[in-house]
C-alpha cells in the first residue's frame, strides 16, 4: 500500500497537497487537467523533488529519503526513456544492474524480457532503428526486469496513436498482473482511464483527491474535474 | 533527499583536483619565478613601451576584426550563393592553423619579396614593409576576423525569420531592419566578441617574434621572452607577467560580464530569405565584401601550400624527425587536456551544482590561462622541477602541459554545455535506474558527448602542434618540434625548406583535427 501522509509538495508559487492511500495491486490512473500537478505528484513519489512536508510510505515505511533508484518504484517519463546510444538490449539490461556488467543469467532474462514484450530478435536495434511502439516496448521489458512493485507513467505513450496506445496499456496491464505491481498511470483521456484502471486519482488546483472507482467518477465528477472534463458538475 | 541520487562524490574529487592542478600550474608557477628573482629588477622606458605597444595593437587588433566582422557577417548572413557554406567552414579554419605558418603564408602575399609588392613594383610603387605594427595587425585580423564573424552570424542567426518576415511586410528599409533588429544584436554580442579577440591578442606570441620586435614593436609577451632568453632576469620577467595578468584578469572579468557564446561549432547554416537587402547594389557590396574576405583569407593559405608542394619531398631529416617530435607533445597535450577539462566540465555542469559556488569559482578557474603567460607558466614549471631532474629533458613534456593549460578553456567552453544537456534529456532516467559513478560515465555521460569530446580534443591537438610558445625558450638545438624548426628555418632564411616545413605543419594540424574530430562523431547515435 502506497500511502501519502499529509503531503506538501512545493514548487515556486505552485504547491501540491495530497492525503491519500492507494491499495497494493492497484491500477490507479492520474487524471485531471495540464498543469493540475499530475507529473509533480509522480515526480515526488520518484523521488525527483523532495516534499516541503508530510510523509511518503511504502508498506508502513517512510520512502521520503531514498534516492530514486532505492525506492520500490519503476517510473517512465513522457520522452527520453531509452538511452539512444545504447541497443534495446543494453536499455533493458540497465534494468538488471546500471553498470550493465550482465552474468550469463541475466541475459537470459534480458532475452526472455525481449520476447515476452514482443521484441525477440530486435534485441541489438538502437532506438532510432525501432518503431514507437517498439521502443515503448523496450521502455516496458526494463520496468519488467526491474521488477518494482510500484510503476509510475507519466503519459509515456501519448506520441502514439490510440490502437498502439491501447497495445501498450494492454501489456502493461498483464505485466503489472504478473508481477503484482501497483500502477499509477498520469493520463488525460477520460476512454484511456476507463479502459486501463479501475481506480482513478482526480488532480486539479494543487489539490490530489484520493482514489474513487473510475466510471463512477467519471459518470458523475465533482466540479473540478467537470470543468475539465468539459461537462456540468454533478458533485 | 532527492539530489542525494547524485553522483557527485566522485566528480567532486576529481573535479576539485583538476581546479587546483589548473590553479597551481596559472598562478603557482608565477609565484615560483618571484621567488627565485634575485634583485629589484625593476621596469625600464623599454618595458612601459612594451605595454603600450601590447594596449595599442591589442585595441586596434580586436577593432579591426569586430569592425571588419560586421559587414562581412550582414553580407553572409543575407545572401545565399553556392559555396557559401564551404566558405564558412573554412572561416572556422585560423583557428587551428599554426601561427608561424599562417606568418608565413601572410609574408607570401603581403611580405618584401610577395605578390603585392610585385604588384606594386610593376606598377611603380615603392614596395611595402609589414615588418612592426601593420604586419602584426594584419596577422591579428588574419586570425581573428574569421572568429570575430562566426561570432557575430551567430547572433545574426539567433534573429528568427519571421522577424524579417515582419520587417518586409511592413517595408522596412535596409536602414529600418539595421535599427530595429541588427543593432540591438550587434549592442548585445560586439562587446564580448571584442573582449574576447583583445584578450587572445594581448598575449600573442609567436606573430609579435615574427614579425614585430625591435623597440617600436615589442609586446609584454615578447619582452618577457626576452628578459628570460637573453638576459635570464627572472625578475623582470615576473613583474612583466604580473601585470600581463593585472591586465589581462581585468578585462576577462569585464569579458564575463559581457559572456557571449563563442561559434566554435559547425552549423551555422540557415540563411534567412532578406526582402529588405534583395537591391542590386546591395548585392554587389555584399559580394565584394565577401570576395574580399575570401581572397584575405585563402591567398596565404593557398600561398603555403603551392609553396610547400615542391619542397615537401626533399625535406631535411631534423624536420621529420620535429614533426615526429610534435605529433607526440601534441598526442600528451591532448591527453592532458581531457583529463583536466572532462572533470572540471563534470563538476561545472552536474545537477544541483549549476547555480552553486562551484560554477561561479571553478569556470573562472578555467579560463583564468587566457590571462597567465604561458611563458611564465612554462619557466615557472622548469624552476620548480630543476633541482628534480635535467631541464632540457623537460623541454617538451613542460610544452605539453603548458598547451594543455592553453587548450583548456575552448574545451570547457565545448563540453560543459554537453554534459548539461546530457544531464537534462537523461539526468532522472539515469538517477531512476541507480546509474552512478563511473558507470554513468561510462554509460550515460562519454557516449552523449563523444561528438563534443572529439572536437575539443581535435581543437587541443592542433593548437598544440601548432603552437610556438614555450617551446621556444628552452628546446635544445636537436630538440625542436616543428613549429620551432620551421621558425628557425625561416630565421635562418632557408625559405624552401620552411615552405615544405610550414606545408608539412598545416596537413599535421589539420590532419589532428580531423582525426578526432571525425573520431567523436563516427557512429556516433544521437
Amino acid at each position: 500500500m502506497l500511502t501519502l501522509e499529509d503531503l506538501v509538495i512545493a514548487q515556486g508559487n505552485f504547491t501540491l497537497h495530497a492525503d491519500l492511500a492507494v491499495p497494493g495491486a492497484a491500477r490507479v490512473a492520474i487524471l485531471g487537467p495540464s498543469g493540475g500537478g499530475k507529473s509533480t505528484l509522480l515526480g515526488a513519489i520518484a523521488g525527483f523533488m523532495a516534499p516541503a512536508n508530510g510523509r511518503i510510505l511504502w508498506q508502513g515505511q517512510d520512502i521520503r529519503h531514498l534516492p530514486p533508484s532505492e525506492r520500490p518504484v519503476s517510473i517512465l517519463f513522457q520522452d527520453n526513456n531509452l538511452f539512444p546510444h545504447l541497443t534495446a538490449a543494453q536499455n533493458i539490461g540497465l534494468g538488471l544492474r546500471a553498470d550493465l556488467r550482465l552474468s550469463a543469467s541475466d541475459q537470459e532474462k534480458v532475452r526472455r524480457a525481449l520476447e515476452r514484450t514482443g521484441l525477440q530478435g530486435l534485441g541489438n536495434r538502437r532506438p532510432a532503428q525501432l518503431s514507437g511502439g517498439q521502443q515503448s516496448r523496450v521502455a516496458l521489458a526494463r520496468m519488467l526486469l526491474q521488477n518494482k512493485p510500484l510503476m509510475l507513467l507519466d503519459e509515456p505513450f501519448s506520441a502514439l496513436g490510440p490502437a498502439l496506445r491501447n497495445e501498450m496499456l494492454a501489456l502493461l496491464k498483464d505485466l503489472a498482473k504478473e508481477t503484482g505491481a501497483t500502477v499509477l498511470l498520469v493520463t488525460h483521456d477520460p476512454a484511456e482511464a476507463r479502459l486501463f484502471a479501475p481506480l482513478a486519482i482526480p488532480v486539479a488546483d494543487g489539490h490530489v483527491h484520493p482514489p474513487a472507482d473510475t466510471v463512477a467518477l467519471l459518470a458523475n465528477p465533482p466540479s473540478m474535474l467537470a470543468a475539465y472534463l468539459g461537462r456540468p458538475g454533478g458533485m | 533527499m532527492a539530489s542525494r541520487a547524485q553522483p557527485i562524490g566522485l566528480v567532486r574529487w576529481l573535479g576539485g583536483g583538476a581546479a587546483a592542478l589548473v590553479l597551481m600550474l596559472a598562478l603557482g608557477t608565477l609565484g615560483a619565478v618571484f621567488l627565485h628573482a634575485e634583485g629589484p629588477g625593476g621596469l625600464g622606458p623599454a618595458d612601459w613601451a612594451a605595454l603600450r605597444f601590447t594596449l595599442l595593437q591589442a585595441t586596434l587588433s580586436a577593432a579591426l576584426s569586430v569592425g571588419l566582422a560586421v559587414p562581412l557577417a550582414r553580407a553572409l548572413a543575407r545572401w545565399r550563393f553556392p559555396g557559401r557554406r564551404l566558405l564558412i567552414i573554412l572561416m572556422g579554419a585560423p583557428f587551428i592553423l599554426p601561427v608561424i605558418v599562417a606568418v608565413l603564408g601572410l609574408l607570401a602575399v603581403f611580405g618584401r619579396g610577395g605578390v603585392l609588392n610585385d604588384v606594386l613594383g610593376r606598377a611603380g610603387f615603392e614596395p611595402v614593409s609589414i615588418y612592426g605594427l601593420p604586419g602584426v595587425l594584419l596577422a591579428h585580423v588574419f586570425f581573428n576576423l574569421p572568429l570575430a564573424t562566426r561570432l557575430l552570424l551567430q547572433g545574426w542567426q539567433a534573429i528568427p525569420a519571421e522577424r524579417f518576415r515582419l520587417a518586409a511586410t511592413l517595408g522596412f528599409s535596409t536602414r529600418d531592419v539595421f535599427r530595429w533588429l541588427e543593432w540591438p544584436m550587434l549592442r548585445a554580442i560586439l562587446p564580448g566578441a571584442f573582449m574576447v579577440i583583445f584578450l587572445i591578442c594581448l598575449t600573442s606570441f609567436a606573430v609579435v617574434l615574427a614579425l614585430g620586435g625591435g623597440p617600436r614593436a615589442t609586446t609584454i609577451e615578447l619582452a618577457i621572452y626576452q628578459a628570460f632568453r637573453f638576459d635570464f632576469d627572472l625578475s623582470k620577467a615576473a613583474q612583466l607577467a604580473t601585470l600581463q595578468f593585472a591586465i589581462g584578469a581585468a578585462v576577462a572579468a569585464v569579458a564575463l560580464n559581457f559572456a557571449t557564446e563563442t561559434a566554435f561549432g559547425p552549423g551555422l547554416d540557415r540563411p534567412v530569405l532578406r526582402f529588405d537587402a534583395a537591391r542590386v547594389w546591395l548585392r554587389a557590396v555584399d559580394g565584394a565584401m565577401i570576395l574580399a574576405a575570401a581572397i584575405f583569407l585563402l591567398a596565404p593559405l593557398s600561398a603555403v601550400v603551392i609553396a610547400g608542394l615542391g619542397q615537401i619531398t626533399t625535406l631535411p631529416a631534423p624536420v621529420w624527425h620535429a614533426a615526429a617530435r610534435s605529433v607526440a607533445v601534441a598526442l600528451a597535450s591532448t591527453a592532458i587536456t581531457i583529463a583536466l577539462a572532462l572533470p572540471l566540465a563534470l563538476l561545472v555542469a552536474s545537477p544541483g551544482q549549476r547555480r552553486g559556488w562551484h560554477s561561479r569559482v571553478m569556470q573562472p578557474i578555467g579560463y583564468l590561462s587566457l590571462a597567465a603567460s604561458p611563458l611564465v607558466i612554462g619557466t615557472g614549471l622548469f624552476i620548480i622541477l630543476f633541482p628534480i631532474t635535467d631541464p632540457v629533458a623537460l623541454a617538451l613534456p613542460v610544452t605539453a602541459v603548458v598547451n594543455a593549460v592553453m587548450s583548456l578553456p575552448f574545451a570547457l567552453r565545448i563540453l560543459t554545455p554537453a554534459i548539461a544537456d546530457a544531464e537534462a534529456d537523461f539526468g532522472r532516467l539515469a538517477n531512476s535506474l541507480g546509474l552512478a559513478g563511473l558507470a554513468r560515465l561510462r554509460l550515460l555521460t562519454l557516449p552523449r558527448i563523444r561528438a563534443p569530446l572529439g572536437f575539443a580534443a581535435g581543437l587541443a591537438a592542433a593548437l598544440s602542434m601548432g603552437d610556438l610558445g614555450v617551446v621556444a625558450l628552452f628546446a635544445p638545438l636537436d630538440g625542436a618540434t616543428l613549429p620551432l624548426q620551421l621558425y628557425r628555418l625561416m630565421a635562418a632564411y632557408r625559405m624552401e625548406s620552411a615552405a615544405g616545413a610550414a606545408l608539412l605543419l598545416l596537413m599535421l594540424s589539420f590532419a589532428l583535427f580531423w582525426l578526432f574530430d571525425k573520431g567523436g562523431r563516427f557512429r556516433a547515435h544521437a
